[in-house]
């Protein structure tokens, strides 16, 4: 397995103080929280730190780590001594961000034991349930992004769900599977989806919990979504938008035609009323004007756009007070 | 396990939750709950708590107030102050995604007269 090293994953000397640990990882664990930022990465940034807090914030535990010696690098293939724990003492690991994901193997290896064992002291959910012989299992949450389309069609995807459970021996391990889903027509972004029993198994003869799909939808490169509306640019010609046209447009569904109005400008939005997310009442489809300019590539063109300088009185900095 | 075949499972699309759903489905206090709504962090409909129904956003809000308070430890104020951040991030972002596309950037030094 790989060796961590905590002190490196929180930016801090092996001679930091208990104070320092703690208000840096405060201060990192604000910026890296998984509900606060959502850059790639964060997660497991905010699971590494959590991990690093769960040995470092313990005197004994810090203290048995220290001992393994400051010469390992991180990531390097790491085995303990034989007995590298006696004489240490761990209390069972609090709750903390640790119970929502196993620690990395380097972690379960060395207080993995300590973990299970402290079931009494964590508050973790697991741990908790494992003591009593019947009781519903937990109710499981998870996110499912789906394309914008799904919410129009309706769909069925397979989703892959992993979730901490506690083996034979006490350890933690992530288990995953595989289940599909319908994915309801008209569904929106932030929505939840329940399906009854499919959250973590119940203990003795107790139900199994819920699982909660909340609803994502993914970028789409046209669309974008505000509730049941949906908004996209639609580009037209100068001509288009001063004399007024019928112009084709993208709908998530097909392609449909539009009436542009006469005196158009940009920023303005035409609305497809019912054509955005199907529901109850089902969202409105924007096309949001965008008024392209043709290049002056030819001469022919460029004569054209003198012919409008001289014939049309027209000074589009009027409301600056200049010419 | 064995039920958990590969038929596609029909998902119930949830409208509204009440307080015991939200607090089963959150894992946390009915108390805590509770006290979200009094901060105002929640809007429940109904008059009184064995009646309230809750939007199914309440769910993300209360496991994000749940997560901020248990990693970060926030307190009630700071959770209702940090959604509300949070939430008004999300939709800056969105609109600024929005504004993005149609803008295209580039910028040519100008040559000034």
């Amino acid at each position: 397995m790989d060796y961590k090293d905590y002190y490196e994953t929180l930016g801090l000397k092996r001679t930091a103080t208990q104070d320092e640990i703690k208000s840096t990882y405060r201060k990192l664990a604000r910026k890296f929280h998984p509900d606060v930022n959502h850059e790639k990465g964060a997660e497991d940034k905010f699971k590494a730190l959590g991990e690093a807090y769960e040995v470092l914030k313990d005197p004994e535990k810090r203290a048995a780590y220290d001992q393994l010696g400051a010469n390992w690098q991180e990531g390097q293939n790491f085995r303990p001594p034989p007995e590298w724990d006696s004489g240490f003492e761990f209390s069972g690991a609090g709750a903390g961000a640790a119970d929502e994901g196993a620690f990395s193997d380097f972690f379960e290896n060395l207080f993995g034991q300590a973990r299970a064992g402290g079931a009494g002291a964590g508050s973790g959910g697991q741990q908790r349930s494992r003591q009593e012989f019947h009781a519903t299992g937990q109710d499981h949450h998870a996110k499912i992004t789906i394309d914008l389309k799904d919410a129009f069609e309706g769909a069925t995807r397979s989703i892959s769900l992993r979730s901490p459970e506690v083996d034979a021996s006490g350890h933690v391990q992530l288990k995953e599977r595989t289940i599909k889903v319908k994915i309801p027509k008209g569904i929106t972004q932030g929505q939840h989806i329940r399906l009854a029993g499919q959250g973590n198994p119940g203990v003795g003869r107790g139900q199994a919990g819920d699982l909660y799909l909340e609803i994502y939808f993914h970028e789409d490169p046209v669309f974008n979504v505000d509730g049941r509306d949906v908004y996209f640019d639609l580009p037209i010609a100068p001509w288009e938008a001063a004399l007024g046209a019928k112009v084709k447009a993208p709908t998530p569904t097909g392609v449909v035609g539009l009436t542009v109005p006469k005196g158009a400008h940009t920023g303005q939005k035409l609305r497809l009323k019912g054509r955005g997310i199907p529901g109850k009442p089902a969202g409105d489809l924007y096309a949001v004007l965008q008024i392209v300019l043709p290049p002056a590539k030819t001469d022919k063109d460029r004569a054209f756009y003198e012919q409008m300088e001289r014939e049309m009185d027209f000074n589009p900095r009027a409301k600056l007070g200049v010419k | 396990m064995e039920n958990r075949s590969s038929e596609a499972l029909p998902g119930e699309v949830i409208e509204m939750v009440t307080l015991t759903q939200l607090c089963q489905s959150c894992g946390v206090q009915t108390d805590w709950v509770v006290e979200l709504v009094n901060e105002g962090v929640l809007e429940p409909q109904g008059p009184d708590p064995k009646r309230w129904q809750f939007s199914a956003v309440s769910i993300t809000r209360v496991r994000v107030a749940w997560h901020l308070q248990r990693d970060l430890g926030v307190n009630q104020a700071g959770i209702a102050l940090a959604l509300n951040l949070l939430e008004e991030r999300e939709a800056l972002r969105q609109q600024l995604q929005r504004f993005g596309r149609s803008v295209p950037r580039s910028i040519v030094d100008a040559d000034g007269f």
